[in-house]
């Protein structure tokens, strides 16, 4: 399903293998996503989707493998890590705002930083974001006066302000109370309509079904049946899926 | 969406900058109800003891000539305005010390946190520094330089005692409050420099925009606390210098008159300007775990 893409291609994984210290975490992912494409990683904690998604931004090196954005080696020696971050966001389980920053600071310090924009244009961009996504008038609280839900959506403005060309999403709604998940949900949707390739680690298999048009379901460090939505979550031809999907479903949460 | 208003209203009921309007109020009122019995059994009980010793002390056989030479009313109205006069000193080598112990304090603590086999030399610097700094005496920081340095009659390097004293203040106090500096680096979490990695900023980038600015509120009230400490030790500079400041004043007068109660004086003045500092330590501290509190009950 995967086979090799000239064009077209956003990212590519080959044969990435990650360890801390003794314990392998990913042992040899391979994976090809297309521009505009929309995958979903599912398994179990510890199955090794954050850790995959932290590889793709390099925040962890790899200890062996090749990742390629757009057909350039990012992982390769030499590489400016900085501007290959700019190019891929990433939204973190915990938010991980800046506390001391209002939101409008928290959007526009990368901009303004790494990209060099002026204070007046990075304002503009991020205003028009927030807007976009209902935040406008939260633009000059603190973190810590939002809801988890308004936090959530202000970090992925954050991350869309340096207009990335991938978004990477590790299980963005963990950590919110349930009737808070959905608005930032309606977010990741907004953002799948206009077309932007996500690779979004989630425990919400609903989502992901609605969503996704690739699911891997993972496990034990590699990506063991992968497939489009409606296969994966009705026909499973993998045990382990099976038997994943089963305590998903026995737990009420699908 | 539509979800847009956010789903707790309830973190509204706070307006920001208004900690706890209802916890302070309620306490006085319990106080008032309650706990004024309390609060006289206390005021009483203080004066009865506070009368006590000061009725032992003045019965003492020596008490009248200690007191002569402790507690001159006169000495002390007729060498206050002097050593007054010299403390101004003693706040000047505070406040150029303490503006360069800032700087030079946060560069050795960013120089310590820098990860990496690359900068190991220089984190070994930086820990060589403090380790040396922090171990040996103010005092004997101050005579080295101070006595030294000057006599080693080097071509254009400062002779003053002086500016070789406050220097000492600077080298000595610069080590502690880079390790206070480092304790509020390492608080701060490494998602926070994870989540500014991600938006492309450099390291030096993050560190100037997240972590420090976040790590220097952190150690206020520490850093306030060494500022008391070092206003103390402007007396130091005494030992190696001749231009009087508080403390050498108030010898110079003791020496002249054959009495103590000058060296009473100096203390006083230093009294009001470090009491004031460790109120606000107190404040700030105290304020800092209000928010804490406010914090996580959110």
């Amino acid at each position: 399903m995967n086979g090799p893409r000239a064009d077209g291609e956003a990212l590519r994984l080959e044969a990435i293998h990650k360890s801390f210290g003794k314990l392998e975490v990913l042992k040899g992912i391979d994976l090809s996503v297309a521009d505009h494409e929309v995958i979903c990683l599912i398994g179990s904690s510890g199955s090794g989707k954050s850790t995959m998604l932290r590889c793709i931004n390099l925040l962890e090196p790899v200890d062996a493998g090749r990742i390629t954005v757009r057909g350039e080696e990012i992982t390769a020696t030499g590489v400016d890590v900085n501007r290959i971050r700019r190019h891929i966001g990433i939204v973190f389980q915990a938010f991980n705002l800046f506390p001391h920053m209002t939101v409008i600071r928290n959007v526009t310090l990368a901009p303004m930083e790494a990209l060099g924009m002026s204070k007046a244009e990075a304002r503009a961009r991020a205003l028009e974001l927030l807007e976009r996504f209902g935040l406008a008038d939260k633009r000059e609280e603190y973190p810590d006066r939002l809801s988890g839900g308004q936090q959530q959506r202000v970090a992925i403005v954050r991350a869309l302000a340096m207009k990335p060309d991938i978004m990477l999403l590790d299980e963005v709604t963990s950590a919110l109370d349930p009737e808070l998940v959905a608005e930032v949900l309606n977010v990741i949707r907004e953002l799948a309509a206009g077309g932007m390739t996500m690779v979004i680690a989630t425990h919400e298999m609903g989502f992901a079904r609605d969503i996704a048009g690739r699911v891997c379901f993972l496990d034990a460090g590699r990506i063991l049946e992968e497939g489009p939505p409606e296969r994966i979550f009705s026909a499973p031809r993998e045990e382990r899926t099976r038997r994943f999907l089963q305590s998903i479903i026995e737990a009420g949460r699908m | 969406m539509g979800a847009g208003g956010g789903g707790a209203p309830e973190l509204y009921e706070l307006p920001p900058g208004e900690p706890d309007p209802g916890r302070g109020p309620g306490i006085l009122s319990g106080l008032r109800q309650e706990g004024a019995r309390g609060v006289l059994i206390a005021v009483v009980s203080t004066f009865v003891v506070a009368a006590a010793i000061a009725f032992a002390v003045s019965r003492s056989p020596n008490w009248p000539a200690v007191k002569e030479a402790f507690f001159n009313g006169e000495e002390f109205r007729s060498s206050f305005p002097d050593i007054a006069a010299k403390f101004i000193r003693n706040v000047e080598y505070f406040v150029v010390a303490e503006v360069f112990i800032l700087a030079f304090a946060l560069l050795l603590a960013v120089m310590r946190s820098l990860s990496g086999p690359v900068f190991f030399p220089i984190r070994a610097l930086s820990i060589l520094y403090t380790d040396l700094f922090r171990g040996i005496p103010t005092i004997l920081v101050v005579y080295l330089l101070g006595f030294g340095v000057p006599s080693l009659s080097l071509t254009g390097v400062p002779s003053s005692a002086t500016f070789w004293a406050v220097v000492a203040l600077i080298l000595s106090y610069s080590a502690y409050v880079a390790e206070v500096y480092r304790a509020g680096i390492e608080s701060v979490h490494p998602s926070q420099a994870a989540a500014a990695r991600s938006l492309g900023l450099s390291r030096w980038k993050t560190f100037r925009f997240v972590v420090i600015p976040q790590a220097v509120r952190r150690v206020v009230p520490p850093l306030l606390n060494d500022f008391v400490g070092l206003q103390k030790d402007t007396a130091l500079v005494a030992f190696v210098v001749v231009v009087p400041e508080a403390f050498k004043e108030a010898q110079i007068i003791q020496n002249a008159d054959f009495n103590f109660t000058p060296l009473l004086a100096a203390a006083l003045l230093f009294l009001l300007v470090t009491i004031p500092m460790t109120r606000l330590v107190d404040w700030l501290v105290s304020r800092q775990r209000r928010r804490r509190q406010v914090a996580t009950a959110l």
